[in-house]
């Protein structure tokens, strides 16, 4: 996946578990939680998301590295990459 | 018995806030009553296939954000639809309201089967991993859940908590909110039932296993108390939920009442898991009526609770028979003819669709009565057609449940 499409995947979690939130406006190098009425429920969601779409598994050490869109692509990306290369 | 002369002690009810498969508040509820409309329908189920239900389809959205209500249950989301109606008609502004000195009372027959077996089908789609277990599983389904989704939803910071009391826990979620009232624990209930049953197969499953599950090829007349083809229970989600006061306090605002709780009984018949007793039933009746200082010919409209299954009907009947078997004056009804069994709501919902008969005076009949099943013949059993009748001054609601629990609520005409 490239970086847009990490994003794109990100945001389309997103969109599922903060359906009343508008994320056309999302501000890549913000805080979530400071653009989006997100708690820590719903980052388990994401977390949880994660494993069920793309067999990722975030552990709870790396929650820190979900906290931005641009720290989520950055975390994300290469764990996608293997899963692509390795399918 | 209540003491008429302390209006601190008399407890009334100010707002109605319901949902039921026909009708989504007390007026298109009462006049689908007097009009003899079903809610019932078919609907498909998880494992089961076509059921018939009562499903509710009051909007969702209105009082809940998208993400509470994924996050929530179908419980909690009847829960804030009943119960901001309920504020909304009982004409308080909630935000001028000292919101701690509120209660919410919620009867629930069950909860947490629904979203269990959604959680335990969800990890059936992952080779049963309990990685892929939900981390909501937890606040959907503890027992107080319904009432605390009220309580998050309406930030209300009164106690609040579920009364578990099988299919009479309607009206044991009202009793709970006039006891509350009375001990001055709080300075409004909220107080009713709540049922989101029909989502669960289990419960579905369970009945037809005990051959306790209504079916008939036209689903508005499957549930038929009294009848003599009657074949079950039909399984309906809804919910009431009233605000209640006392005396002092609604007519120092200037409340519309409804009506007065007056009197109530519960008991246990000791006997048996599911069966139900005549004795207790009996009993129970009896106590509603010595503490509400009544006789039973003072009663104008007993609505039954029967379920429509064979057994249960009769039984209650020889309890109506023992206690009202003189009274010239009372009317019997049912409600579940029409809405079919609302489990945890049943209790409240059925006494809202009386409670409108004190003013219009109209007896509202039990419905698909084709052939009147002989042990169930009552005297006064209003069949099919409405009856309209001089004065309503006393309702009866009957609620009864598994495990032999009992209960009946007496209302009164609010006169000053």
């Amino acid at each position: 996946m490239t970086r847009d499409d990490v994003r794109n995947a990100v945001i389309g979690i997103l969109t599922d578990i903060a359906p009343d939130e508008d994320f056309d406006a999302l501000k890549d190098e913000e805080k979530l939680r400071d653009q989006f009425d997100l708690d820590s429920m719903d980052f388990l969601d994401i977390v949880m998301e994660l494993r069920k779409r793309y067999n990722i598994e975030v552990p709870e050490a790396d929650y820190e590295q979900l906290v931005t869109m641009t720290s989520c692509i950055d975390y994300l990306q290469p764990l996608l990459k293997n899963q692509q290369m390795a399918s | 018995m209540v003491d008429q002369k302390n209006p601190d002690w008399r407890i009334v009810i100010t707002g109605v806030g319901l949902t039921s498969p026909n009708g989504n508040n007390l007026a298109e509820y009462r006049e689908n009553l007097l009009q003899g409309k079903s809610g019932i329908e078919k609907i498909d189920i998880r494992y089961m296939g076509e059921v018939l239900a009562g499903v509710c389809n009051f909007d969702e959205f209105k009082y809940q954000k998208k993400k509470e209500r994924r996050r929530g249950t179908r419980a909690g989301s009847v829960g804030i639809y009943c119960a901001h109606e309920a504020i909304t008609d009982c004409g308080i502004e909630l935000d001028s309201f000292d919101k701690s000195r509120i209660g919410i009372y919620c009867g629930v027959t069950e909860h947490g089967n629904v979203e269990t077996e959604n959680e335990v089908f969800n990890i059936s789609q992952y080779g049963y991993d309990v990685k892929y277990w939900s981390h909501h599983h937890n606040p959907r389904t503890v027992a107080n859940n319904p009432a605390g989704e009220i309580s998050l939803n309406l930030k209300i910071t009164g106690p609040h908590y579920s009364i578990g009391a099988a299919c009479a826990a309607g009206n044991l979620g009202v009793i709970q909110g006039c006891q509350m009232l009375r001990l001055k624990e709080v300075d409004m209930a909220l107080a009713g039932g709540i049922s989101e049953s029909i989502h669960t197969f289990g419960i579905f499953a369970s009945f037809k296993s005990q051959g306790a599950l209504a079916w008939h090829e036209d689903p508005e007349k499957a549930s038929r108390p009294f009848d003599s083809s009657r074949n079950g229970i039909v399984c309906s989600e809804g919910g009431c939920l009233y605000t209640l006061e006392r005396l002092s306090d609604a007519q120092k605002r200037g409340a519309k009442i409804y009506g007065e709780i007056v009197g109530y009984g519960v008991n246990s018949d000791a006997f048996d898991f599911v069966l139900p007793q005549p004795k207790g039933q009996t009993d129970c009746l009896n106590m509603a009526l010595n503490n509400a200082g009544l006789k039973a010919d003072d009663i104008d409209i007993v609505n039954t609770h029967a379920t429509s299954t064979p057994q249960g009907d009769i039984q209650e009947c020889i309890a109506i028979r023992n206690v009202f078997g003189n009274s010239k004056n009372t009317w019997i009804n049912n409600t579940k003819s029409y809405i079919g069994h609302a489990m945890g709501a049943a209790g409240a919902l059925e006494l809202a669709g009386n409670l409108p008969a004190f003013d219009d005076k109209i007896v509202h009949p039990t419905i698909n009565i084709d052939q009147l099943d002989p042990e169930c013949a009552l005297d006064n059993l209003v069949i099919n057609q409405p009856k309209p009748v001089d004065q309503v001054n006393y309702i009866l609601n009957n609620s009864f449940g598994m495990l032999g629990i009992n209960s009946a609520l007496i209302v009164k005409r609010f006169e000053i």
